[in-house]
């Protein structure tokens, strides 16, 4: 049995495996080549999965432009005033020393499929036998009429990690008193399905300590969505009469908005407002297109081996893919670059490989000790990743119970970002 | 940290809930007085009765778990009591044959009562302190799993630890990997039997969590082997 011994590169020639890292294709020495692209919840954990249960039998190389990856989870906990945003940023020093990956900080930018290597924005080119992109979510172009990218500084989104949660945030706390926040809500699919509802409750909780007579107001597209009970119940119970959502049959689905004007036109009725977060449809990240491996605005995959349908040197994790049942989600991701890691390891270095086991549970705060959570697990189908069995907080449960589940998603928070960077 | 397991405990353990339809039948508070004096060092009953080492077991059917007010409980314990471990004799009867396997971490340090005769006088004697009649069940309730298949050979299956290792990767998502407990328990370097009966509990829903129900749930025992021989080997 090998369980505990790992042979790690030691600190000095992991560093030096950073700085010169373009260099892979020049070590020729026969070792099976990973190439992982975007170091988030699927990439990071894809990265260090391979590295350390391949004992430095497989190059891994990792691509992610940013140095310090904020997890988008929790960063509504930062905006509600629950989280530091120092404590939200992981950097990759761990996975360089402790597991010899390689990680380079550019862009992927090309992906030749026959040649089978990615180039980077830098200008190197990394040769792959096996290639992971897990590199989120970009956003649907006219969306919202009215918003770009361009206007990501008056009307963010805060729904990529970086700084644009706490350009929310301040936002929000420059409002004036009694002033108007508006959310434009995403039309589904889109990452962390209760993540825009667990923002409106944590941008309740601080505007009843700041600003207590302002107002929310929600342009949503959708009829119904996730946890919404528990989430309606919460917001009558802590933040009573704060909170208006407008859906779909009252104009929610036609908005447009005038980030130069401060304005959001619903149904044609405009509305002058003080802070407005404009969440548009989302599509899997651009390097998915560019690789042409995408079938409308997702990159489809087989479940049991997360591959694309498209070409099997690829995989493709996290909110990027098109897989079934499983929703967007940070715990989805890193659960899906398990299955991946194991299946590149068994294809590449003949390791054993055990049937496929998805799970994912979503935690939301709705106010102080008030959490809520939703999971699922789910198997590998041939056409699908299918749903077997799940669990849902109920309305009424009693304050320890709901103190409990929030507790429990700090531990969920530090387990899983430890299963990311080690 | 857990005490080894003494090989009869574990014995006892593994045939706890084919046994359970036998506890279930009531017995007799008599004979449950006087072997609840095994119980008095630590825990009163009646009118007058105080916390000790124990909370006060008055009204005990029916009862949140860890929820006598000023009592200092184990962690463990309320934390299965805010997940709605609720004592009733089918929970009971676990409980007092070894408290680890319904709540790993409990403070109360009692070795157990094998013979299920025991238990079940014991337990009517402590329904005679339970005021309401409503929360005394006179007979099991039909929720009561009848078909246990808890039985030796299951704590005997010899874990494939490698397969344990993939399987873990699941846990690891909550349970972190070097034991550290910021919200959710440590699960490294427990002695394997203590693991497959804390598993098997979820599977059969005697511990109440509905996440670790539903990990658990989809275990086979060779699974849930193989995960106790892993965890058992990282520090
Ligand atoms: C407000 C909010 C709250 C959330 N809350 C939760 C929660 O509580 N629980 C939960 O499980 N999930 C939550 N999520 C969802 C979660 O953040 C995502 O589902 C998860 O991060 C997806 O992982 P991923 O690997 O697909 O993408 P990401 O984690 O976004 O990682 C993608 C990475 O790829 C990089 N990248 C992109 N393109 C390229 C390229 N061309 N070259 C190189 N690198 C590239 C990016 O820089 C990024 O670091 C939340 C999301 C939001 C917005
Ligand atoms: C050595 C002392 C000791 C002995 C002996 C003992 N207990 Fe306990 N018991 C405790 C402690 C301490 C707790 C609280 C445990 C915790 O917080 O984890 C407890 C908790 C309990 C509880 C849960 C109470 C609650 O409020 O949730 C029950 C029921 C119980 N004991 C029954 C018994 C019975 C029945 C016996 C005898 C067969 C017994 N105990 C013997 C110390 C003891
Ligand atoms: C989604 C998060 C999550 C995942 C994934 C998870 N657990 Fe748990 N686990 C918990 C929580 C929360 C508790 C505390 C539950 C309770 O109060 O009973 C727990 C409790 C446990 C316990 C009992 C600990 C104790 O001190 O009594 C064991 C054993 C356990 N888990 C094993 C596992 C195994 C094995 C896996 C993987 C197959 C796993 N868990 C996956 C969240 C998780």
């Amino acid at each position: 049995m090998k369980l505990k011994r790992r042979s790690f590169i030691g600190t000095s020639a992991a560093a030096a495996a950073v700085l010169s890292a373009p260099m892979v294709r020049a070590a020729g020495h026969g070792k099976p080549r990973v190439v992982v692209v975007g170091g988030g919840a699927g990439g990071a954990t894809a990265a260090r999965y391979i590295a350390k249960d391949s004992d430095g039998a497989i190059d891994v190389t990792l691509v992610e432009p940013s140095r310090v990856y904020y997890t988008c989870f929790f960063s509504n906990l930062y905006i509600g005033g629950f989280e530091a945003l120092d404590d939200l940023g992981h950097t990759y020093g761990t996975l360089a020393s402790d597991y010899g990956v390689n990680v380079v900080h550019d862009w992927a930018v090309g992906v030749d499929r026959d040649a089978r290597t990615v180039s980077l924005a830098g200008g190197a080119t990394l040769p792959y036998d096996r290639l992971i992109l897990s590199p989120g979510i970009d956003f649907v172009d006219d969306a919202v009429p009215g918003w770009d990218v361009s206007a990501q500084d008056v009307m963010p989104h805060a729904y990529k990690g970086g700084t644009q949660a706490a350009l929310l945030k301040a936002q929000i706390e420059a409002m004036p008193e009694g002033g108007t926040f508006a959310m434009v809500a995403p039309p589904n699919p889109y990452r962390c399905p209760p993540g825009p509802y667990e923002r409106i409750s944590m941008v309740a909780h601080l505007l009843t300590q700041i600003n207590p007579t302002a107002k929310i107001l929600i342009v949503d597209p959708k009829e119904g969505f996730s946890k919404q009970a528990l989430f309606e119940e919460g917001w009558q119970k802590h933040y009573g009469g704060m909170i208006e959502r407008i859906g779909p049959d009252f104009g929610g689905e036609n908005v447009e908005v005038n980030p130069d004007a401060m304005e959001v036109s619903i149904d044609g009725s405009v509305e002058s407002v003080d802070v407005c977060n404009v969440i548009p449809a989302m599509k899997a990240g651009r390097i998915c297109e560019m690789a042409g491996i995408t079938d409308g605005r997702w990159a489809p995959v087989i479940p049991a081996t997360m591959q694309s349908r498209m070409d099997e040197n690829i995989h493709v994790l996290g909110d990027a893919s098109q897989q079934g049942d499983m929703p967007k989600s940070g715990y989805s991701a890193n659960s899906q670059a398990k299955v991946a890691a194991m299946a590149v390891r068994g294809a590449l270095t003949d390791s054993r490989v055990f049937p496929a086991k998805f799970s994912n549970t979503c935690w939301s705060l709705i106010a102080t000790d008030d959490g809520v959570k939703v999971g699922a697990s789910y198997e590998a189908t041939d056409e699908k990743i299918a749903k077997v069995d799940g669990f849902v907080s109920q309305t009424g449960e009693d304050a320890a119970l709901r103190k409990a589940t929030y507790e429990e998603s700090l531990g969920w928070y530090s387990g899983i970002t430890s299963d990311m960077f080690g | 940290m857990l005490r080894a397991a003494t090989t009869s405990l574990v014995f006892a353990l593994a045939t706890f809930l084919a046994l359970a339809a036998s506890a279930s039948e009531i017995g007799d508070p008599e004979k449950g007085k006087i072997l609840f004096r095994k119980c008095a060092t630590c825990h009163q009953v009646g009118p007058t009765a105080r916390n000790l080492l124990g909370p006060h077991l008055n009204n005990i059917f029916g009862r949140k778990a860890a929820s006598v007010d000023k009592f200092r409980y184990s962690r463990s314990l309320e934390r299965a009591g805010n997940d709605g471990l609720i004592w009733t004799l089918e929970t009971l009867d676990p409980y007092i044959l070894n408290p680890r396997t319904l709540v790993s971490g409990t403070r109360m340090n009692f070795d157990g009562l094998e013979d299920p005769q025991d238990r079940a006088d014991v337990l009517a004697y402590l329904r005679t302190y339970s005021a309401s009649p409503a929360d005394i069940p006179e007979a099991e309730p039909t929720a009561v799993p009848t078909e246990v298949t808890l039985a030796p050979e299951i704590l005997a299956i010899e874990g494939d630890a490698a397969y344990g290792e993939y399987l873990s990767s699941e846990c690891k998502t909550c349970h972190r990997a070097d034991g550290e407990d910021a919200g959710i328990p440590s699960i490294t370097n427990w002695p394997p039997e203590y693991f497959v009966l804390a598993m098997h509990a979820y599977k059969q829903k005697l511990r109440p969590h509905p996440v670790m129900q539903m990990m658990a749930g989809r275990l086979s025992d060779e699974e849930i082997a193989a995960l106790a021989a892993y965890f058992e080997t990282i520090e």
